[in-house]
Formats: C-alpha cells, sequence, structure tokens
C-alpha cells in the first residue's frame, strides 16, 4: 500500500534572531548571530555569560492576562503557532480532522522554578493555581490544541533534544495513519534561567566564550568548547496531499521520511561511531523513497560541542555513502540561534524546508579553523546556492537518552 | 479605616483586569463572577488571593464559593 503524501503549508517561528520565520530566515542567510548577553547579576554565579535569547517578547505578541496563565514554552509555542496557522491559510476544518504534536523537552520550568519560589517566600496560597496546567510537559500541545480547537489528538513527545524533530515525525505518521488531515506540529523551548545554564556548564556542555560570545557557537571549529543554550520555538502546518491540493494550498516541500533511532550507548555522549545517527538517516531515506543522491543538504544537529559534531558527519558519511556525501552540503543554523534544545528540530526543519523552497542554503558562522576530522563538506560564512530540480535534504537531531531523529524534506 | 464600596469596586476592578483583563468599567456590583465576567474557577482562586493582599480580608475557601458576584465580594469585604 502506498503512503499518504505528505506536504508541509505553513511555517511560524519566534527564535533569537526573530521574531516569526520571515525575520529569523533572513538573518540566516545573512550569517548574523543572535548570541547576547544573559542579564548582569547572573554572572557572578554562573561560568557563562551569554545565551540565545528570544529576538521579541511574547509580551509584544500576546495581551498580559494571558502571557500570566501561560508558561513560556506555551507563549512561544502560541506565537509560532498563530503565525504557522495563518501562512497556511487557516483552513477552515473539521475539528475532528485536526491535530497537535508539540513538544518541549524540559517543560515549564520556569513555572516550577519561580512557583517554588513564591512557595518558599510567601506560602501555598501565593503558589498560582495555574502552576500545573503551565508546569506539565504536554501544556504548549494543550494550549495550540485549545487555541485551534484541534480534536484529533493533541502529543507531546519528549526526547530532549530531539523532541520537536521527533514532534514532526509523529505528525507525518498521525496523517498517514489516516488520524488526522492537517496536524500542527513543532516544539519550543524556554529553559534561561540560572540554575539551567548551571546544570549544563557542570556537564561541561556549554561554551564559556564570555569574551566573544557572538562567536561561541562554532560547529566543527578546531576550537569549539560547547553548545550556546537558547530559547524559541519553531511550528510547521503538516497536511496530507490531497487536503492541501483540495482546497489549493501553498506547499513549501513535502514532508517525505522519518527516521527514529536510538543509540542505547550512553545517557549523554553520542556513540562515537555513529552508527544509531546514521541508521535513522538510513531509515528516513527508505521511508521517503529517496536514493542517497536525492540528498543535497543536511541541516546538522552539530551544536558545537567537542564530542557531538565531527562524529555527526562520519555518521552522514556512512549512511550516505562516499558517493553522494561527496557533494551533500552541510550546515549547522545553531552557529547562528545557539541551541534551542526542543525547539531546535523544528526551527532547524523550518531552515531546511526553506533551503528547499528558496534555493539557498544558510551557512555556519564562526567557524575559523576546521576541525580536521570533518568528513563532509560545510557551507561556512557565505549562503550557497542549492542545484535545482527534484532535490531533497535532510533534518538531524539527537537529544540525551540517544535519541536520533532525521527528517526527510523533497522540494514539492 | 473602612473602605468605601465604591473603593472598594475600583480596587476590585484593578484585580480582575490584571488577572482576566476585563476593563474595570465591566466591574458592576450586579455582574456574576462566573456567568457575566466570564472567570473561571483557577482564575477566581487568583483573584481571591488578590483581594486578600489588597484589602487585608482574609476570604476561607468554604465561603470563597459563595461570593458569586462582585457584590457579594464587596460585602464580604465590608463586614
Amino acid at each position: 500500500m502506498s503512503k499518504t503524501d505528505v506536504v508541509v503549508t505553513g511555517l511560524g517561528a519566534t527564535t533569537p534572531l526573530g521574531g516569526d520565520v520571515a525575520t529569523t530566515w533572513s538573518a540566516l542567510l545573512d550569517g548574523r548571530s543572535g548570541i547576547s548577553m544573559l542579564p548582569e547579576d547572573w554572572h557572578e554565579k554562573l561560568p557563562v555569560h551569554f545565551a540565545g535569547q528570544i529576538a521579541q517578547e511574547p509580551s509584544e505578541k500576546l495581551p498580559r492576562p494571558r502571557l500570566r496563565r501561560l508558561d513560556r514554552t506555551q507563549q512561544f509555542a502560541l506565537i509560532a503557532a498563530q503565525e504557522a496557522w495563518a501562512d497556511a491559510g487557516a483552513p477552515e476544518m473539521d475539528p475532528l480532522r485536526l491535530g497537535v504534536v508539540v513538544s518541549s523537552g524540559i517543560g515549564g520550568i520556569l513555572t516550577i522554578l519561580e512557583q517554588y519560589d513564591n512557595f518558599r517566600e510567601k506560602g501555598w496560597k501565593r503558589v498560582s493555581p495555574f502552576t500545573v496546567p503551565m508546569l506539565m510537559p504536554n501544556s504548549p500541545a494543550a494550549a495550540v490544541a485549545l487555541e485551534f480547537t484541534a480534536r484529533a489528538g493533541a502529543h507531546a513527545p519528549v526526547s530532549a533534544c530531539a523532541s520537536s524533530a521527533e514532534a514532526i515525525a509523529n505528525a507525518v505518521d498521525m496523517i498517514r495513519a489516516g488520524r488526522a488531515d492537517v496536524v500542527i506540529a513543532g516544539g519550543t523551548e524556554a529553559a534561561i534561567h540560572p540554575l539551567n545554564i548551571a546544570s549544563f556548564a557542570s556537564m561541561r556542555a556549554l561554551s564559556t566564550r564570555n569574551d566573544d560570545p557572538q562567536t561561541a557557537s562554532r560547529p566543527w571549529d578546531k576550537d569549539r568548547d560547547g553548545f550556546v543554550m537558547g530559547e524559541g520555538a519553531g511550528i510547521l502546518v503538516l497536511e496530507s496531499a490531497e487536503h492541501a491540493a483540495k482546497r489549493g494550498a501553498r506547499v513549501y516541500a513535502r514532508a517525505a521520511g522519518v527516521g527514529y533511532t536510538n543509540d542505547a550507548f550512553d545517557i549523554v555522549q553520542p556513540d562515537p561511531e555513529g552508527a544509531g545517527q546514521a541508521r535513522a538517516i538510513t531509515q528516513a531515506l527508505t521511508d521517503a523513497d529517496l536514493k542517497p543522491s536525492d540528498i543535497v543538504h543536511v541541516n546538522a544537529h552539530a551544536t558545537s560541542t567537542p564530542a557531538g559534531d565531527v562524529g555527526e558527519t562520519r555518521a552522514i558519511r556512512s549512511a550516505l555513502g562516499d558517493s553522494a556525501a561527496d557533494r551533500v552540503a552541510v550546515t549547522s543554523t545553531k552557529s547562528m540561534t545557539g541551541h534551542l534544545l526542543g525547539g531546535a528540530g523544528a526551527v532547524e526543519s523550518i531552515a531546511t524546508i526553506l533551503a528547499l523552497h528558496d534555493g539557498m542554503i544558510p551557512p555556519t558562522i564562526n567557524t575559523s579553523e576546521l576541525d580536521p576530522e570533518v568528513a563532509v563538506d560545510i557551507v561556512l560564512d557565505k549562503p550557497r546556492e542549492m542545484p535545482g530540480g527534484d532535490i531533497a535534504a535532510i533534518n538531524e537531531s539527537f537529544g540525551f537518552g540517544g535519541h536520533n531523529i532525521a527528517l526527510a524534506f523533497r522540494r514539492a | 479605616m473602612a473602605l468605601s464600596e465604591q473603593e472598594i469596586l475600583a480596587g476590585l476592578g484593578e484585580i480582575v483586569e490584571e488577572i482576566v483583563g476585563t476593563e474595570p468599567s465591566d466591574v458592576t456590583p450586579e455582574k456574576s463572577f462566573v456567568d457575566d465576567l466570564d472567570i473561571d474557577s483557577l482564575s477566581m482562586v487568583e483573584i481571591a488571593v488578590a483581594a486578600q493582599d489588597k484589602f487585608g480580608v482574609e476570604i476561607p475557601d468554604d465561603q470563597l464559593k459563595d461570593l458569586k458576584t462582585v457584590q457579594d465580594v464587596i460585602n464580604f469585604i465590608q463586614k
């Protein structure tokens, strides 16, 4: 039986580079960094003084009474979902055929920490009655479902930094399984807080390049020293090709295939052989009915950590084979956005889709000297034009816990 | 010093605006919080806590459920 074709008909984002997709995308093509300094009073206690903080605060888009009952993850998700839904033409549809899959890697941790402060300082009565519906990790999915009256199901797969890529994969599966015609899918993260910075810093996972924060995220550079924490959300509207055609929707790309694997190697370290990552790519290709030579571009997970970046390029080479791997153009947009954790896979899927749609691959910035072990061609400093024709690209996302997700998008 | 009904009403208007975004001028004594002002039970808890802070009057949970209208709250605070 042939699979239902799934297409992307709407995009929305709020990121360290801009409050919407258009500003984020133009900043990515311009090679701009979205990294900025954290509040002064955090510096003394932390080894890291910068992060990829959102470019446009939710208070510019949502009224105050709504903000106070939504965790920041929900605020980002709603803002991005509103943009994506409008971008898709706000289709009139049966609520029973509209689904939601929106993830967060960590959940409403800012709510937890803020309410814990309230509890300790002022007592239980001063804990917001909205604490529970704000902190639960399914709260962004639930908020989006409420906003758009999506009754086919609302899901929130959690796989750390692979969460929003997994959400998109689940959404594709949901449409293929016939459970929905349209799914609003993606992810969100809002975890910039001293405790979380301290937690990642204590793993020695973060860059400490405090004297030059905008060059700190430098995937594959010889002197990379860790990732830069970011916040934000990306949301896609996915739709069965049949439903999209019937309503004459504009199609950005086909969501052609998905691959899910787990390393089962270590709770945080990626398998240095990249076998699980390579299997995810292979699965996505098979699922999409694509050949390795169809893949012209990979938006890599590459977070700028010493351990992860190089192994990923080996996995790409092993999955695609030498001849396709020699021609694939690989980039890491995290060099500009920082690492959006549970928002990363969705924002980077948007970059992958727009690269196919607009024919331009955003560059990797800050990488002045490539690690000699990098096994593929990296798009450095300047955007690169894509070839024409029926081509495809892959977005990869990996998460603590060994999760590997590969998403294959194909030019429509 | 006891607050006047007008002062309490104005204070409640500010609280309701802050918590659910309703225009203070819509917060009039005869209105029911649930039926007229469309305020849900969790927001009602927030409003009660904010009213306790503002007017220095403890509203026990078992009495909160009897405070249906804005006038009920005004009466409770004045008592």
